[in-house]
């Protein structure tokens, strides 16, 4: 119907209307969506401060400093019901992260291994790992966490008829409680020792690479890295006179004493995060593995490459430049999935902000607060794997 | 070289070398056994251990859900071992019992087929238009993608049965209008006015003011069915009507924030890009805490709990729909927008009748991932008190009359078997569609 309205008279010069022009209407446009945008801001701003006015809320960030008055089950920092509810959400913010750096580290590890057993020439191993992928990945996360929590953890024993793994670990229904570790005056020379143990393995590693590359002699990296990181603090601590020792847990009458207790929110967090993001990890390897062509491990072959050096100087680092980006996003993906932490009540950020936001009522601030804690750890993973796939990628002229 | 001088040398041999006979078993199922299950003495430990862990699986599961489950009782007692008499799986008679609260919630029992007509309608919308080789694929796409919502709101919410599509195609109509008038003022400013552009564009105006001033008489409300509130509503009804709005609703958010951060317009593609990255960048929950406590503050009135709830799973599954359409609309050879460009078609036109829908034939799949997704992820909200198949189930475990150890699994084995039958089937259909759409790759 608007045919008739396009300037298409090919006997006349082009001449266009003013509204026609693309430029103009570019301008327009964004004009119009500016002001829509503008005038909900606006309208939106008027009516929260008529709303709070009424609720008789206090906008800003004061609260931070007023007292919290509860509980938190767990604290990485020392916690306690007198500090203000800014400490409160930090504690939050440590927990969420804890969960995510634990999780991101089992949930890599059981990945790997489920995509590489799907891939595994052994039918009845590739089945189970692809009926493992296909039964998780299709149940909600929360019901899993539920699960954990509620049918494996919760009916664990009392207490008092805990599971003795060796008379060290001690399972019941609030928690697993291992041995904690004490340090004695010097205790952190081991700490400094592991610290440069990990250091110098990694200059070994890359010293050894930097020799096979030109002279082809080998050395024996991975057991030297062991040796570092292991071997270090073993040193520290017997030259420092044995500053280490554990305080067990002791099954008492009714309940357990002493020893590091792991809450059972925790564990069942933790639990359903990574056995749900392992198997999406696993089906991004076994991809990654696929995309490397046949022909590289043949070539490999040929060349007179044992499997094993196929494997890891041929097919991992090509796998892992498809690997990498989608891994990525799985980690962010946990990250923001252990805020299903709420539903099981473990003190992570959104459940803790969730208690302040119930009890001060400011909502704005405490969102306000989550999002920009999500999106800045959104980013900085974001911008370390992007490092990291840039150092992997390939290299062309 | 001839034949002559392979024959006349004498270490070549001249007879063919007889066939050896062919290994034991190559073929058949035990050179398969072979091949896949015993290849090697590891092998055949991690087999053995893997059988038997599938086998321990399957066997409690199975062992648990049907040999030694009880499938009629009228209480707990039906479902305790001490009373059976023997150790008891699923205690089915408890979901039998919770069926009505698990499906419905608080839906009242006699308006519930009302519930099951919407199912039947969207059954019978949605399984033709999943399958590519029937026609009408355009009818079927706008019955169910806007028709059926309109049908579902006046069925799942009740009042007047005529009033809410008087209202809908009241403000299509007078926007329809608006637009056309529009058309015809530019028309009349190029100095070639279209009549039929102000005549069908004040039809059409006139005709959406009657129609919305015909819905506020409520001249039409005699036949109404009984409200009711969303309060009362939960169960599966919850969970299906939250992934289906999310999705249906994602789907024009996703086009038009695609377009945007696909824009040459700096501010749109600034707003689109912000947005987008904003919602991807934060769980699921902070957004439907959002629309639950901060929304209300930014509205004059505070809207209905599930609306709400409503309107932040739209916003999020909105902005994960506008990167899948994104990746559509990515894959789309230049020369598409080129042909559209050079044959005159403007930019509503190019992006309608040429690029989306291939565009979106391209992304079914991933659409489909994305309402499996979102499926699984309603059950985040049962966290702002909102009662989903999971909410319903977990307020079942709470009733001390089916208080047993079983009835936590056995609820459990219920909600997992329905959300694994859900998710596992779309995720084939995907995968179906993308083999359907690979079709140059297929090896």
């Amino acid at each position: 119907m608007t045919d008739q309205t396009l300037p298409g008279r090919a006997s006349e010069p082009p001449k266009v209307a003013f509204f026609n022009d693309p430029k103009i209407r570019g301008y327009l446009f964004q004009a119009i969506a500016l002001g829509i945008l503008v005038f909900m801001i606006y309208g939106a701003i008027d009516n929260a401060i008529t709303n709070l006015r009424n609720q008789r809320i206090a906008g800003g960030f004061n609260f931070l400093n007023t007292t919290a008055g509860f509980g938190i089950s767990q604290a990485l920092i020392p916690w306690s019901e007198a500090m203000s509810y800014g400490r409160a959400f930090v504690v939050g913010l440590l927990n969420t992260l804890l969960v995510a750096v634990v999780g991101i580290f089992f949930a890599t590890l059981l990945g790997f291994a489920v995509g590489v057993a799907r891939l595994s020439r052994n039918w009845v191993i590739a089945k189970i790992a692809y009926w493992y992928v296909e039964v998780i990945r299709n149940l909600p996360l929360l019901f899993q966490i539920l699960f954990w929590y509620l049918a494996v953890l919760a009916t664990m024993p009392t207490p008092r008829n805990s599971i003795s793994v060796f008379g060290l670990f001690f399972i019941n229904q609030r928690g697993v409680t291992m041995p904690k570790p004490v340090f004695q005056p010097g205790g952190e020379f081991i700490a400094y020792g592991l610290i440069l143990g990990i250091v110098l393995a990694f200059v070994v590693r890359a010293w050894a690479r930097k020799r096979q590359e030109a002279t082809g002699a080998q050395f024996p990296v991975v057991p030297a890295m062991i040796g570092l990181i292991l071997g270090l603090p073993v040193l520290a601590y017997l030259v420092m006179g044995m500053p280490l020792t554990f305080d067990y847990a002791q099954q008492g009458r009714f309940n357990l004493t002493g020893g590091v207790t792991i809450i059972p929110e925790f564990l069942a967090l933790v639990l359903a995060l990574v056995a749900y993001t392992a198997a999406f990890i696993g089906e991004i390897v076994r991809a990654g593995i696929q995309a490397v062509s046949h022909g590289q491990t043949e070539a490999g072959r040929s060349l007179g490459l044992p499997e094993g050096r196929i494997l890891n100087l041929i097919v991992i680092p090509q796998a892992l430049r498809v690997i990498i980006p989608p891994l990525t996003s799985q980690y962010l993906n946990l990250t923001k999935n252990s805020s299903l932490a709420v539903g099981i009540g473990y003190p992570d950020m959104v459940s803790v902000g969730g208690t302040i936001l119930n009890q001060t009522g400011q909502a704005i601030e405490v969102i306000g607060m989550w999002m920009l804690c999500y999106l800045t750890i959104s980013i900085v993973t974001s911008v370390f794997m992007n490092w990291y796939n840039q150092r992997i990628a390939l290299v062309e002229r | 070289m001839g034949e002559g001088t392979i024959m006349t040398t004498s270490f070549v041999r001249s007879e063919l070398v007889k066939p050896m006979a062919p290994p034991v078993a190559l073929g058949g199922p035990i050179g398969w056994m072979r091949e896949n299950l015993f290849s090697s003495i590891p092998y055949t430990i991690l087999t053995i251990v893997g059988a038997y862990v599938a086998f321990m699986a399957l066997y409690t599961f199975f062992d648990f859900t049907i040999w030694r489950a009880v499938w009629v009782g009228a209480d707990r007692d039906a479902c305790l071992d001490e009373k059976v008499g023997r150790s008891v799986g699923a205690c089915w008679p408890f979901i039998t019992a919770k069926f009505g609260q698990i499906m419905y919630g608080f839906y009242p029992a006699e308006e519930r087929w009302r519930v099951n007509l919407t199912y039947i309608v969207a059954v019978a919308l949605l399984v033709p238009l999943m399958m590519p080789s029937l026609p009408f694929k355009r009818e079927n796409a706008i019955a169910f993608f806007f028709l059926f919502p309109i049908l579902a709101f006046v069925l799942l919410v009740g009042g007047s049965i005529i009033d809410p599509w008087l209202v809908v195609f009241g403000w299509l109509a007078v926007l329809v209008g608006i637009v056309l008038l529009v058309f015809y003022v530019m028309s009349v400013v190029e100095k070639a006015p279209n009549q039929q552009l102000m005549i069908y564009g004040a039809a059409a105006l006139v005709a959406g003011v009657l129609l919305l001033l015909i819905a506020r008489t409520s001249a039409f409300d005699y036949p109404a069915l009984p409200v009711v509130e969303t309060r009362l509503w939960g169960g599966l009804l919850v969970t299906l009507v939250v992934a289906t709005t999310g999705i249906v609703v994602a789907l024009p958010i996703g086009v038009a924030l695609a377009l945007g951060r696909r824009s040459k317009l700096p501010i749109i593609r600034m707003l689109s890009i912000a947005l987008i990255e904003l919602v991807r960048g934060v769980p699921l929950i902070t957004v439907l805490f959002f629309a639950t406590y901060m929304l209300p503050l930014f509205l004059e009135r505070s809207p209905d709990a599930l609306l709400r709830v409503l309107v932040g799973v739209s916003i999020f599954s909105g902005a994960y729909m506008a990167e899948v359409i994104r990746g559509g609309l990515q894959a789309i050879p230049k020369g598409q927008f080129e042909g559209a460009m050079a044959l005159g078609l403007n930019y509503p036109r190019m992006m309608g009748f040429i690029v989306m829908p291939q565009a979106l034939k391209l992304v079914i799949p991933g659409i489909v991932n994305s309402f499996i997704g979102l499926f699984k992820d309603t059950t985040l909200v049962s966290i702002v008190a909102i009662f989903d198949l999971l909410g319903g189930l977990r307020a079942g475990f709470a009733d001390p009359q089916w208080a047993s150890p079983v009835t936590l699994y056995t609820g459990f084995a219920f909600a997992g078997i329905i959300y694994f039958t859900f998710c596992y089937f779309m995720s084939r259909y995907s995968i179906f569609i993308e083999n359907r759409l690979n079709t140059g790759r297929r090896k």
